[in-house]
């Protein structure tokens, strides 16, 4: 069986829409929505449905990511920064009362099998940590039983490996080349984002995880970032939000 | 974790254990049969595991996992079957018939067209591991097996034994695990014992040591015991293998020595042109290491030891533009018969930009000298002797335009009935990347005969550039062309 672990889709339907139809192509049978539906992009609306859907018909998991969570809570934004709080706040005014009551009901962490899925550091879920070097990985892995963690939140691919010896490696992934999770080591895998990347790839990442070879690759997949970045400008989102998807820093 | 306590006659997955042929430090090898795989000669490889062993033998058996089963070609034996460690962790391969190189260590020393086909035959399986992203990092005489050869074919090099190796793609388990570089320290590469993984020509190093050994009977750096004793290599450099053994022909020592350089910017840029000057030992380019006569003095090797700056840093390399694409072998076919002077032109220009754009680029200038099917050999001798050097010295002042140094450039008449096939053939066991022709022009002759650049574009095992002068270019009055 195979799973597609999307995270970090932040309203952009472009990049949603070519990640799905990819992954459909790749066999996979189960999504796995990791967090940050929403924030940054000019499509909340059409994301949130998009996987609304998916989760109602039985073929998906979501989890709330920490833009999810301001976009609905009624603290709002906090400890975001400018052009972040500004898109929240945009947001909040797009999301009709079925998309808001979807968001507010999502998980901070979901277990299947023997993986586990958050949006950002698992020992403290909803502090919204990040996951980015060796270190916040072992603190990840030692919170938890799990031999797999995913995650999103830092938009950069990387894996983490812990050995018997309880020592640490750490993995570039290369696009397209399925990385095999060995047994009975642990491992913990940060996603790229699918709707903005930070890795200097503009293309959209999502992870191809496949479980009985326990083999995960992280795909990257061209868009259309055009539409994308002039839907933002047109919204008259913060202009940073457009350019750096065209850049995909 | 499952124990190893198993014994002949045991059943794994299907797999009959036959006889232990080998306990090892790191693993045992059994020979088993399976029969969904009938007549297949088998082995499997089970890692020690018992409590207290050198976790060096868990992460050496996870490395080969990883490794092993996505390499593909004759170079690798073939994977029949794997288990990881959630069960009883064993590999099970193809059994190469015959002894590894170790059984020809007993009658050394082995002569230089010997050492050089041997070798040759090495370097071609160490270029097929780089192209699939790996690096062996363990080549010595007990990993290098060979296939049968009959009428001819076969007899390639096979390596065995992926527990050190690094594969650019793959998490490295070695990276944190130890700091130790693992290796045998007789072959180890300087950067290796330095820590550095990853570095394809750290194999080109190991098998320099190798063809040493061959070539004179001894270990270029004895067989030190310690990490400090590997290092010494950093700074001393060994006794030229002339010295040892005469007999050694200048250009052998040039390629062992420049295998055994402590910057590997200073060996061969790739495997596939260290196998190309063993396979052509009249064209190696011959430089001081030809000629070295003894070791550097005390003092040279003193400041190297102690003199920071003298030594060379040791860099990961990028993996980003393999070595194998930056330092491409491009043959160039140059038909003089018929060569417009159009055509030799627009050839120059076509293998220019390739060859200032790749430094490392090795280019082969080569001419075929068509047989006469129905000529007696005989009558055709002298006066084929004679057509082949004028050939040669044609092609050189083909090049000469060029302007591509001694090392860079080498001259080939190559004698067949069908021009297409040998440069296909040529192409082929020479490792060449980039096949750079002319369009022959229409004429009856091809009419008659076919187009040679069609034959080879089509089935050439590389990229083929079609050269063709431009329809009236330049008042050249260049004849029109097609492939």
């Amino acid at each position: 069986m195979r799973i597609a672990l999307l995270a970090d889709i932040h309203a952009n339907r472009e990049a949603l829409a070519a990640c799905l139809e990819h992954a459909a192509r790749q066999g996979a049978r189960r999504l796995v929505f990791l967090g940050d539906l929403v924030g940054y992009g000019a499509d909340p609306g059409w994301v949130v449905e998009a996987v609304q859907t998916r989760v109602a018909q039985g073929e998906a998991i979501a989890l709330l990511g920490n833009h999810d969570e301001a976009a609905v809570s009624p603290r709002g934004p906090v400890g975001m920064n400018a052009e972040a709080a500004a898109a929240i706040a945009w947001t909040r005014g797009r999301l009709d009362p079925g998309a808001r009551a979807f968001l507010a009901s999502l998980p901070l962490v979901a277990e299947d099998g023997e993986r586990l899925y958050v949006h950002a550091d698992a020992s403290a879920p909803g502090r919204w940590r990040y996951v980015a070097d060796a270190e916040a990985a072992r603190r990840s892995l030692e919170a938890t039983a799990a031999r797999i963690i995913v995650c999103g939140h830092v938009h950069v691919p990387a894996l983490y490996g812990l050995t018997a010896a309880h020592k640490l490696i750490a993995h570039r992934p290369a696009p397209g080349v399925a990385v095999p999770l060995l047994r009975p080591r642990r491992w913990l895998a940060t996603l790229g984002a699918v709707g903005q990347p930070r890795d200097g790839d503009p293309r959209a990442c999502y992870g191809l995880l496949d479980v009985a070879r326990s083999e995960m690759a992280w795909m990257r997949v061209p868009y259309d970032v055009a539409s994308a970045a002039a839907k933002i400008r047109a919204a008259g989102l913060p202009e940073r939000l457009a350019a750096r998807l065209e850049r995909g820093r | 974790m499952a124990g190893t306590r198993l014994a002949a006659g045991e059943t794994i997955d299907g797999f009959t254990l036959g006889a232990r042929l080998h306990a090892g430090g790191m693993a045992a090898l059994w020979e088993v049969t399976h029969p969904d795989h009938p007549g297949l000669p088998m082995l499997m490889k089970v890692p020690r595991l018992a409590a207290g062993e050198d976790p060096a033998a868990i992460v050496g058996f996870e490395m080969e996992l990883m490794i092993l089963p996505r390499l593909s070609g004759p170079h690798v034996p073939r994977v029949v079957a794997a288990a990881g460690f959630e069960r009883q962790p064993y590999l099970v391969m193809e059994r190469l018939p015959g002894p590894s190189l170790q059984a020809r260590l007993s009658a050394l020393p082995l002569g230089a067209e010997e050492v050089a086909a041997i070798g040759a035959r090495v370097a071609e399986a160490l270029d097929s591991l780089h192209r699939q992203d790996v690096v062996h990092l363990d080549v010595k005489p007990s990993n290098i097996l060979f296939r049968p050869a009959r009428d001819g074919a076969g007899g390639e090099a096979v390596l065995v034994d992926f527990g050190l190796a690094h594969h650019r793609l793959l998490p490295d388990l070695m990276q944190e695990e130890f700091r130790l570089p693992y290796g045998s320290a007789p072959y180890m590469a300087p950067e290796q014992a330095m820590g550095v993984r990853g570095e394809p020509r750290s194999d080109l190093f190991a098998l320099g040591a190798v063809l040493y050994q061959l070539a004179t009977g001894l270990l270029p750096f004895g067989d030190p015991q310690g990490l400090r004793a590997v290092r010494r290599r950093l700074w001393r450099d060994p006794l030229p293998p002339r010295l040892l053994r005469p007999s050694c022909p200048p250009w052998l020592q040039e390629i062992i020595l420049r295998c055994l350089e402590v910057d590997p910017a200073r060996r061969h840029p790739t495997a596939a042109q260290l196998a190309f000057d063993l396979r052509h030992p009249d064209q190696v380019a011959l430089t001081e290491r030809a000629g070295r006569r003894r070791r550097d003095g005390w003092l040279a090797a003193l400041r190297r030891r102690f003199d920071t700056d003298a030594r060379p840093a040791f860099r990961r390399p990028s993996g980003e533009t393999g070595a194998v694409r930056a330092a491409p072998i491009v043959a160039v076919a140059v038909d003089l018969a018929e060569e417009s002077a159009a055509m030799a032109e627009a050839l120059r220009a076509g293998l220019g930009p390739i060859v200032a754009a790749l430094p490392g680029a090795r280019v082969a200038c080569i001419n075929v000298l068509r047989l006469n099917r129905a000529a007696s050999d005989a009558a055709e001798d002298e006066a084929g002797r004679n057509r082949h050097v004028q050939r040669l010295v044609a092609l050189k002042h083909w090049a000469a335009p060029l302007g591509l140094p001694e090392g860079r450039i080498t001259f080939h008449v190559l004698e067949a009935a069908d021009p297409a096939q040998a440069l296909i053939a040529y192409a082929t066991a020479n490792r060449v990347d980039h096949i750079v022709l002319g369009a022959r022009a229409e004429s009856l002759r091809r009419r008659l005969l076919g187009s040679v650049s069609g034959q080879v574009a089509a089935h050439a095992p590389c990229t083929v550039t079609v050269v063709r002068p431009r329809a009236g270019a330049a008042g050249r009055g260049a004849a029109p062309a097609e492939a």
